[in-house]
C-alpha cells in the first residue's frame, strides 16, 4: 500500500532540507500520515509498546554499561556497585532486567497476534521473517545479558547452554574452545558475551528499521485479514493510532513500574545473587521464564534411533524457533484471519495452551508428569506447524470473509460478531 | 464468494486431545517420591515492616542487627558490599556519622604501599568495607571444617522467600528425629536445604546485650537480624518505595488523559 | 488520501477538545523530561567515590622547610611546611605589582602550613619543588613546561600562567591534622 507522499514542507529550512534529505518526509509519510486500517483492535498495539521496550532497554543498557565491569573477579561486585554507589543505579539495573521480561511478554503477544490473524500470510512473508530474525537475535541477547551480573544462575546457564554447540558432530570440542575462549565458561567467555550483548542490541534496532520498512510497504493487516480496498478503509497513522497505542502503552508502562518498584527481583532467581562458582551447581539450573518453553521441548526429547537424546534434543529447540520462518508456506489457507477459521481457531488455543504447558514443564525437572507434558506438548507444537496448518487450508470451510474493513451497509452488527452473516 | 455449509462438532480437537492428556496424567503421577525426611520445610510467613508498598525498615532493629552482626556473625562471616559509611547512609541504620566514625577507627585496615613500599596499618575510615574475618575462602573453609560461610550482603536476596527463610532458620534448629543420620560437625535444622547444616545455632537468650535494653530473646534477635539483612542486600529499598508512589500517580493520571484523548479522536471514527 | 478526518473537526467544543490534547502532551512530555534525570544523574560521581572527597593529613611528620606531596579527589596538593624567611618573603611581597593580586594571610590558615592544588593555571601541568634547584625565581613553585614561577605563597609571579596555585578547601581538626575537601 505504498501511497503517494501528502508531505508539505512549512519552512524555507524545511524546503532546504527536504530536497537534500527528506527524512522529515520519511517520518511524516510513516507515523503521521499513514494510511492504516481503521479496525485495529489492542493486539495491534505490541508493536510500537516493543519499540519503546527497545529504546528502554537500550538506554538503561547504555548508562549500565558505564559502570559495569566485565571480568571474573568483578563483575558481580560490579553489579552491586551499581545498586548501592551509582545514583539511581538500582532503578537502571531493576529498569533494564524488568523490561527485557517485559520485552519478551509483549513480544510473544506480538507474535500469537500473528499467528491469530495470519499476518505472516502473502504479501508480508519478508516482514514475518525479520520478525522471526528480531526473536532469534532478542534470545541471544537475552541469554548473553543473562550471563553478565555472573551469579551462580549466569554462570550455569552460559555453561549448559554454550555445551549445547558440544553436539555439534566431529569439531564439537573445538567449537566450545572456541567459544569459551578457554577450557570452560570463564573470565574470557564473560568478556565476549559483554561485547556481543551490547552489539546485539544495535543489530536489533537495525532489524526492527528493516521490520517497520517491511510493514510500510504492505500496510497493516487487520483483524479482519482482508486487504485494504480503498480510502474508505483507512485512517492516517497520527493521531488516530499514535493516541491509541500512547494509551495501551500508558497500561503497559504502569504494569513495568509496578514490577520494578515493588517487585524487582520476582521474575528471577535468588540464585543470581550467589556469586558464580565453578565447582558448584545449583540444584535446580532454570533459566528466565521466557525460555521455558523451548528449555522444555531441549529435554523433552528421547533418543531416537540412532541419535542420543542430548542431540535430539538440540535439534528440536532449533528446529521450534526455525519452524516459524517456513510458516507462511506451511499454512495453505487463503483465508488470514482465524476470525473466519473455525478449526484453526480451535487448534490456536490449543497451541497456546500447549506453550502455557511447556512453559510449566520446563521450570520442573524433566521428570514423571512435567516430561509427559513436555513430550506430547512439543509434539503438539511440532504437529501444529508440519501437519495442522498444511492440512487444515485443505479440510477447514471457511466462515465467509466481509467484503471490505467499513462496515457492510447492510446489517447492523459486525461480520465478525455473527456467525451467520454473509 | 466463500459459504459455510459444513457444521462442525463444538471444540471435538480440544475434548480429545484434554481426555488423552488426562488419562495418560493419571497413569504417570504417582511417580514422584519425595525424600521427606530430607526435604526442607517451607517458612511460614512473617509480617515484616519491610513488605509491601509503604513498607520501611525499623531504624532500631536495624541498629541491633547491626550490633548483633558485629558481636556475633561477624566472627565467621563477612559483609563484603557494607562500607563504614553506609552504616550513616539515609534509608539504612542511620548510625550518626561521628558515631560510625569511631566504629570504623575500631578496626585497623591495611593500606599502602606508602614511599618505602611497605604496607602499613592505619585505623579505618568512613569509605572502607567491613573487615572480613578471613583472609580468603580457602581459609574461610579450612576454618570452619570445610564448609565456607557465605557473605552476607545478599544473602536474603539469595534465598526463596529469604526473609521468612532466615527468621525460620535461625530460629529453627531443634534436635533431630532419631532415625535421622547426622554427618560429623553437622546440625539438625530442617527448614535448611538436606536438613543439615554446618552453622551451629548461634543465637541464644541474652547472647548480647543491645545497647537500647531491648530484651535479647532469641526471636527477637532473628528479627533484628532479618531486618539489618533485608537492608544489606536491599540498601536503596526506602529509596525505591518513596519513588514508587509519585511515578504511579504520574502513569495513571498520564493513562487517563490519554485514554480520553482516545475517546475523543476516535468517536468519529466508525470502526470494529 | 484518508485525510478526511484530520481536517474537517470544527465542532463546538473544539476548544475542550483542544486543552485535552495541549493537557495530554503537556503531561507526556513533562514526564519525558524528568525522566531523564536518572539517566544524566547516573554520571555523576558515585557514593564510593565521593565517600573518597576528602584527604586526611597528618602534619607531624612534616618537617619545617619540607613539603610533602599528596592526593585529594586525585589531584597532587602540595603541603608546604614554610619556614620563618618563606613565611616573611611571602608576606612582604609587593601585592599590587602581582598578576593575580591575593595578599599571603588570604591563602593560608596558619602562617607556617601553606597547601595549594599542584596544578599549573597556565595548561594544568604539575610545577615542581626541587629544593636543590628548580624552585623557580621566587622560591616556590616552577612549572616546567613553559616556565611559570610560583612563590612561597603559590602565586604566579613570572611566566605564562594567570592565576595563582588553587588553595583547596582544607580545616584543622587538630593542631596536627587538617582535612582537606
Amino acid at each position: 500500500m505504498a501511497h503517494a507522499s501528502t508531505y508539505k514542507p512549512r519552512s524555507g529550512f524545511a524546503r532546504w532540507l527536504d530536497s537534500r534529505l527528506p527524512i522529515m518526509r520519511l517520518a511524516h509519510d510513516s507515523f503521521v500520515d499513514f494510511p492504516t486500517p481503521k479496525n485495529l483492535n489492542y493486539w495491534w498495539t505490541f508493536g510500537g509498546i516493543l519499540s519503546v521496550c527497545l529504546v528502554i532497554l537500550i538506554v538503561s543498557g547504555v548508562a549500565l554499561s558505564m559502570h559495569y565491569t566485565p571480568h571474573a573477579d568483578f563483575a558481580f561486585a560490579s553489579v552491586e556497585h551499581i545498586m548501592r554507589d551509582v545514583n539511581y543505579g538500582w532503578l537502571l539495573r531493576y529498569m533494564h532486567a524488568n523490561s527485557s521480561s517485559m520485552f519478551f511478554l509483549a513480544v510473544y503477544i506480538h507474535m500469537l497476534r500473528g499467528l491469530y490473524y495470519g499476518s505472516y500470510k502473502e504479501p508480508r512473508e519478508v516482514l514475518w521473517i525479520l520478525g522471526v530474525m528480531l526473536f532469534i537475535l532478542m534470545i541471544a541477547s537475552a541469554f548473553l545479558g543473562y550471563v553478565l551480573p555472573w551469579g551462580q544462575m549466569s554462570f550455569w546457564a552460559a555453561t549448559v547452554i554454550t555445551n549445547l554447540f558440544g553436539v555439534i558432530p566431529f569439531i564439537g570440542d573445538e567449537v566450545l574452545a572456541w567459544l569459551w575462549g578457554g577450557f570452560g565458561v570463564d573470565g574470557p567467555t564473560l568478556n565476549r558475551f559483554y561485547s556481543l550483548h551490547y552489539l546485539l542490541a544495535f543489530l536489533i534496532a537495525g532489524v526492527v528499521v528493516l521490520h517497520i520498512w517491511a510493514l510500510h510497504v504492505p500496510g497493516n493487516n487487520n483483524p479482519k485479514g482482508i486487504d485494504v480496498k480503498g480510502p474508505q478503509d483507512t485512517i492516517p497513522f497520527h493521531p488516530y493510532y499514535t493516541v491509541k497505542d500512547g494509551f495501551a502503552l500508558g497500561v503497559f508502562l504502569i504494569v513495568l513500574a509496578l514490577l520494578i518498584f515493588y517487585a524487582p527481583n520476582i521474575l528471577g532467581h535468588p540464585d543470581n545473587y550467589i556469586p558464580a562458582d565453578p565447582l558448584t551447581t545449583p540444584e535446580h539450573i532454570v533459566p528466565e521464564w521466557y525460555f521455558l518453553p523451548f528449555y522444555a521441548i531441549l529435554r523433552a526429547v528421547p533418543d531416537i534411533l540412532f541419535i542420543p537424546a542430548k542431540t535430539a534434543g538440540v535439534i528440536a529447540m532449533l528446529l521450534a524457533i526455525f519452524t516459524l520462518f517456513l510458516l507462511p508456506w506451511l499454512d495453505s489457507s487463503k483465508v488470514r484471519s482465524a476470525r473466519y477459521r473455525p478449526l484453526f481457531k480451535q487448534f490456536f488455543w490449543i497451541f497456546v495452551i500447549a506453550c502455557v504447558a511447556l512453559g510449566w514443564a520446563g521450570s520442573q525437572s524433566p521428570e514423571g508428569m512435567a516430561l509427559l507434558v513436555a513430550r506430547i506438548s512439543t509434539l503438539y507444537y511440532f504437529a501444529f506447524f508440519w501437519v495442522i496448518m498444511p492440512l487444515l487450508g485443505v479440510i477447514e470451510t471457511p466462515k465467509s470473509v466481509p467484503d471490505s474493513i467499513s462496515k457492510p451497509v447492510l446489517g447492523s452488527g459486525s461480520a465478525a460478531a455473527s456467525g451467520t452473516s454473509g | 464468494m466463500i459459504t459455510q455449509t459444513k457444521r462442525y462438532p463444538p471444540r471435538w480437537s480440544v475434548l480429545t486431545i484434554g481426555v488423552a492428556m488426562g488419562l495418560a496424567l493419571a497413569a504417570w503421577a504417582p511417580v514422584r517420591a519425595a525424600d521427606e525426611a530430607t526435604e526442607a520445610l517451607s517458612p511460614s510467613a512473617r509480617d515484616w515492616s519491610f513488605s509491601g508498598p509503604l513498607g520501611v525498615f525499623d531504624r532500631a532493629a536495624l541498629q541491633r542487627g547491626y550490633q548483633l552482626y558485629r558481636e556475633v556473625c561477624s566472627a565467621c562471616h563477612s559483609l563484603e558490599f557494607i562500607a563504614f559509611r553506609n552504616l550513616a547512609d539515609p534509608g539504612g541504620p542511620e548510625f550518626s556519622e561521628e558515631a560510625v566514625k569511631a566504629l570504623a577507627a575500631e578496626h585497623s585496615v591495611q593500606d599502602g604501599p606508602d614511599e618505602f613500599g611497605e604496607m602499613f596499618d592505619r585505623p579505618g575510615r568512613l569509605s572502607d568495607y567491613l573487615p572480613s574475618p578471613y583472609l580468603n575462602n580457602n581459609e574461610a573453609r579450612a576454618a570452619n571444617g570445610g564448609s565456607l560461610p557465605p557473605d552476607l550482603s545478599v544473602i536474603i536476596k539469595a534465598r526463596t522467600n529469604g526473609p521468612n527463610y532466615l527468621y525460620a532458620l535461625l530460629t529453627g534448629y531443634e534436635d533431630p528425629p532419631a532415625d535421622f543420620e547426622l554427618a560429623d560437625m553437622m546440625n539438625y535444622n530442617p527448614y535448611f536445604s538436606g536438613r543439615q547444616i554446618a552453622m551451629a545455632p548461634q543465637l541464644f537468650e541474652g547472647i548480647v546485650e543491645y545497647s537500647d535494653g531491648t530484651e535479647a530473646s532469641v526471636a527477637q534477635m532473628a528479627k533484628d537480624l532479618v531486618q539489618f539483612l533485608t537492608w544489606t542486600a536491599e540498601p536503596k529499598l526506602e529509596e525505591r518505595k518513596a519513588l514508587a508512589m509519585p511515578v504511579l500517580i504520574y502513569m495513571l493520571i498520564l493513562t487517563i488523559l490519554l485514554y480520553a484523548s482516545y475517546k475523543r479522536i476516535w468517536r468519529d471514527v466508525d470502526h470494529d | 488520501m484518508a485525510e478526511a478526518h484530520v481536517e474537517e473537526d470544527q465542532s463546538p467544543d473544539t476548544d475542550r477538545r483542544d486543552f485535552l490534547y495541549i493537557a495530554t502532551t503537556a503531561v507526556a512530555g513533562i514526564g519525558a523530561a524528568i525522566s531523564l534525570w536518572p539517566f544524566i544523574d547516573q554520571m555523576n560521581p558515585t557514593a564510593n567515590v565521593q565517600a573518597l572527597a576528602t584527604t586526611e593529613v597528618d602534619l607531624s611528620p612534616i618537617e619545617t622547610g619540607q613539603t610533602i606531596k599528596v592526593v585529594w579527589q586525585g589531584k597532587p596538593v602540595y603541603v608546604r611546611h614554610r619556614t620563618q624567611e618563606q613565611i616573611k618573603a611571602a608576606q612582604s611581597a609587593p601585592v599590587d605589582d602581582l598578576p593575580d593580586p591575593e595578599t599571603d594571610a588570604d591563602r593560608v590558615q596558619q602562617d607556617q602550613w601553606l597547601i595549594v592544588v599542584g596544578i599549573c593555571t597556565h595548561l594544568g601541568c604539575i610545577p615542581v619543588s626541587d629544593p636543590d634547584n628548580l624552585r623557580g625565581e621566587f622560591g616556590g613553585w616552577f612549572c616546567p613546561c613553559h616556565g611559570s614561577h610560583y612563590d612561597d605563597s603559590g602565586r604566579i609571579r613570572k611566566g605564562p600562567a594567570p592565576d595563582n596555585l588553587a588553595v583547596p578547601p582544607y580545616q584543622f581538626i587538630d593542631d596536627n591534622k587538617i582535612l582537606i575537601g
